[in-house]
């Protein structure tokens, strides 16, 4: 609203101020009518349109000063201008645009980067573990590495790591989520970072044990892999939709406890498929070894296909 | 309680614009979070609140609109509303949709003053 003259901004629609007040016909004159290029910066993931209405607008070329384009077309020294700022700005937006980078980043290296993630509990470590060690022995040159999301300890680095295989540790202290940005950094310190494209690899990132937070963060994986234990209960994935509905592969674990819990298995993906049709999905036992050589099985085809679209 | 992150990237989209932008205070924040986009609004106004306090966003008014779920339906082939993942579809009855809308998380709009 126009704090000089009191009347509601009529003519310029880039600046809809009090849009639930009735314009009362009055229109300012909008005094100049060339347009200035706002878009000068780099990270702009947004268009406003605040320039045309600050108090002072710096000609970006000329230098010249542009008083009264604010919202009152006037400007009175020591009075307030309200203005609107259209942003539309994705509130991820800056996470995306590192997942973005890393997900070219993980592409130029012909690695195949997988988020898994699930509850604290379900045995993500314990079957990685055991992947690994059937990785080593169906496709010994692949190379492999880790990086463990824990709020605390390097307890889950230091099992992958006496297996042989790179790991990073990555606490978020009191967070509880991965977030692109970690993922950035600790890609830049592993091994598989400086690796010949042409043996490609496969990055396992082993998300904060968590069902619910993860899911909204993307890391620039090629695919989430949820996991979810026979211990936990088979109406999870409509108890928590927004972690199977992200994943591309459910693992359901611990399938040697069966017969002691009460788990249907088809009743599960049939729930984990009323939030994600597609859902892909696999029946594993980390400690039995259940299930493992299927999992392998679908992470060599994956990998292959990265590795066959690296530069 | 991701929404306090979320929270965080909220205060930064605005403190990037005021940097930009040389605005004192915000009078009014308009943000959409739609009914898929796995947000608690009462969490993240609650956390927006929390972390306002000494920023640009202190005492400023907080709007948030909440977009419906849309679905495409693998069942009957509609484009049905939904209000939450893992629905069955209302004009068939399949479990079988998948999102197409309602998981937007975007500042829309800031109603600044200049001081």
């Amino acid at each position: 609203m126009c704090v000089v003259c009191g009347c509601e901004d009529g003519e310029d629609a880039t600046s809809p101020l009090e849009p639930e007040s009735p314009g009362d016909g009055h229109h300012h004159v909008h005094a100049h009518g060339h347009h200035h290029a706002h878009d000068g910066h780099s990270d702009d993931h947004h268009h406003h349109h605040a320039a045309e209405h600050a108090h002072v607008h710096v000609d970006p070329t000329a230098g010249d000063l542009h008083y009264g384009q604010g919202a009152a077309r006037v400007s009175v020294p020591g009075m307030s201008q309200a203005r609107a700022i259209q942003l539309e700005a994705d509130v991820l937006g800056a996470n995306d645009h590192i997942a973005a980078h890393n997900r070219a980043h993980f592409a130029a290296h012909g690695v195949l980067a997988l988020n898994v993630v699930s509850s604290p509990g379900s045995g993500k470590t314990s079957l990685l573990c055991a992947t690994i060690e059937a990785m080593r022995a169906s496709a010994p040159q692949l190379p492999l590495a880790v990086i463990e999301g824990d709020q605390q300890t390097a307890r889950d680095a230091e099992r992958i790591r006496a297996l042989g295989v790179p790991a990073v540790q990555v606490n978020t202290g009191k967070g509880c989520h991965l977030d692109a940005q970690m993922v950035d950094h600790a890609f830049a310190s592993l091994a598989l970072h400086h690796a010949d494209p042409q043996h490609g690899g496969v990055l396992f990132i082993e998300n904060v044990g968590n069902l619910v937070c993860p899911a909204l963060w993307d890391l620039g994986e090629r695919a989430k892999i949820a996991i979810l234990s026979v211990t936990e209960g088979e109406d999870k994935p409509l108890k928590y939709p927004d972690m199977f509905a992200a994943a591309q592969l459910l693992l359901i674990n611990k399938v040697d406890l069966l017969p002691y819990v009460q788990f249907d298995v088809a009743t599960c993906l049939e729930y984990a498929r009323r939030v994600n049709p597609t859902l892909e999905c696999l029946t594993v036992s980390a400690t039995r070894g259940d299930g493992v050589d299927s999992f392998v099985r679908w992470l060599l085809r994956a990998a292959e296909s990265t590795a066959a679209h690296a530069p | 309680m991701h929404e306090l992150s979320l929270a965080g990237g909220i205060l930064r989209i605005v403190e990037d614009v005021a940097r930009r932008d040389a605005f004192t205070r915000v009078e009014k924040l308009c943000l959409e979070a739609g009914a898929l986009a796995a947000v608690d609004v009462a969490a993240l106004r609650f956390a927006l609140e929390a972390i306002s306090p000494g920023t640009v966003l202190e005492g400023a008014e907080l709007e948030i609109s909440r977009p419906t779920g849309r679905a495409f339906c693998f069942g009957c082939g509609e484009s049905v509303q939904i209000d939450a993942l893992g629905s069955a579809c209302p004009a068939c009855g399949a479990y079988r949709l998948q999102p197409t809308q309602g998981m937007e998380l975007r500042v829309l709009e800031l109603r600044v003053r200049d001081h």
